[in-house]
């Protein structure tokens, strides 16, 4: 006993290397499963404060920019209310019947980061503004990411430049459809895989959401085809898809919430068991 | 005693700061950026309780991965260079550093390149093998590890040398 007491003092900054960096490899291998890094986010008061403050006065640099481009938002959603060609004979939407399904809230980026392998947004809306983990979240121009942990008045986004994201897509054209997941390399392009070889592909060709998950709607676009090799199989494609998205310059973005998705999630378990 | 404590501490906001809200920021050709928080272990008083230097550089590491939503890398990689810090310190210094009678004000030029450059490297390759976390990156790693380690080592040198007091 006294001798493991004496081995235990005289090692003990050694000891305690060797504990606090095994604290850090836990959190670094939660870091690099999806969903799982519960404790260390910036989604708390004190880095959520301070990234919040600093991006009120950093986003003076960017209003020109911004404007722009919500103003080019603005511009599309105008052309598609007053050409409705056929706003009188529409099907009878029973409205306190089928309501809406998705909802959407508007956040600000308030860090912004593309140059790591996983890379974590934060916004400024949290649990108060009921936002959950499993929310989508799309850009003016496209998609952005997933919502992983709130905290009261933030929540952290798992970017598509992250290697532990996968979010289902389709080809428009075709309606093949593979997972999109990023290799770490360009901030400008991901990769889309598992399309078969059957597909009819062309670069240029335009790659939206599915709508298979429960995190997105159908038909936000993602970006084009950039370029596309077959995979070691020989049988899928690994296509390189060019972002519409400027995921170095986000600023406002929108958070949806699918009303549907507990049910739906709650169904297909029921279905898998 | 209160006068150290109180300039480490203040040094430790400040550098954290720089780091998360600048450094961290910069994207040198795409992805280079410097680390210069560890400027903080680096410069730490030579005679100190070790048990407490280990848990301050975990703290410091910890701060900057909260910040980065980096898992635990930056704190590993502290810890780590913390822990070895004598080492190096007797390696690059030699008899000086046995002494117990040198400042990091007045040592030679070249032992004290090799001392930060020996720490950055370390640091860097923990760093980076830790956040890519694959072995068949190692290209990559090794890539990252040596560039962004020459932009922190010419930081590291160009802070100490402007904030040195002369006496």
């Amino acid at each position: 006993m006294q001798q493991i007491i004496n081995f235990i003092i005289r090692n003990k900054s050694f000891l305690l290397y060797l504990l606090l960096f095994s604290i850090a490899m836990v959190f670094t291998i939660q870091s690099h499963s999806y969903h799982k890094s519960k404790f260390i986010n910036s989604a708390n008061f004190l880095s959520g404060g301070i990234y919040n403050s600093v991006n009120n006065v950093s986003e003076y640099m960017h209003l020109r920019k911004q404007n722009e481009l919500l103003q080019q938002e603005n511009n599309q959603l105008k052309s598609l209310l007053y050409n409705k060609t056929d706003s009188i004979n529409k099907t009878f939407v029973d409205t306190v019947y089928s309501g809406v399904s998705y909802k959407f809230s508007p956040a600000v980026v308030i860090k912004n980061s593309y140059s790591s392998n996983n890379n974590v947004l934060l916004i400024n809306r949290g649990n108060r503004d009921s936002i959950k983990q499993d929310f989508g979240v799309i850009s003016p121009k496209g998609l952005v990411g997933i919502v992983d942990n709130t905290s009261k008045k933030y929540a952290t986004v798992i970017s598509v430049l992250n290697t532990n994201s996968r979010i289902s897509a389709k080809l428009k054209k075709s309606n093949h459809f593979g997972s999109l997941v990023w290799n770490g390399k360009s901030p400008y392009l991901v990769q889309l895989t598992e399309i078969p070889k059957i597909a009819p592909i062309t670069a240029g060709d335009t790659i939206i959401t599915s709508g298979r998950s429960s995190i997105f709607p159908k038909d936000i676009p993602i970006g084009t085809i950039d370029s596309y090799t077959l995979d070691a199989s020989q049988n899928y494609y690994i296509i390189h898809v060019r972002l519409f998205n400027d995921m170095t310059s986000l600023e406002h973005v929108y958070v949806i919430e699918n009303k549907d998705a507990e049910e739906i999630n709650a169904l297909i378990n029921n279905t898998n068991e | 005693m209160n006068s150290i404590v109180f300039t480490h501490t203040f040094r430790f906001i400040i550098l954290a700061l720089l780091q998360v809200l600048v450094l961290s920021h910069i994207n040198f050709l795409g992805y280079i950026n410097p680390y210069l928080y560890i400027l903080f272990i680096l410069l730490y008083p030579l005679k100190n309780n070790r048990v407490i230097f280990i848990l301050v550089s975990f703290l410091l590491g910890l701060t900057i991965d909260t910040f980065l939503d980096s898992g635990g890398v930056h704190a590993a990689a502290s810890v780590t260079i913390a822990f070895i810090r004598p080492f190096i310190l007797k390696f690059s210094f030699g008899a000086v550093y046995d002494h117990q009678t040198m400042k990091f004000g007045n040592v030679e030029f070249g032992s004290k390149l090799t001392y930060i450059a020996i720490l950055t490297l370390i640091h860097h390759f923990i760093l980076f093998s830790l956040e890519f976390f694959n072995f068949y990156k190692i290209i990559l790693i090794l890539q990252n590890t040596l560039f962004s380690s020459i932009f922190t080592i010419i930081l590291c040198l160009l802070t100490t040398i402007i904030f040195s007091r002369r006496n």
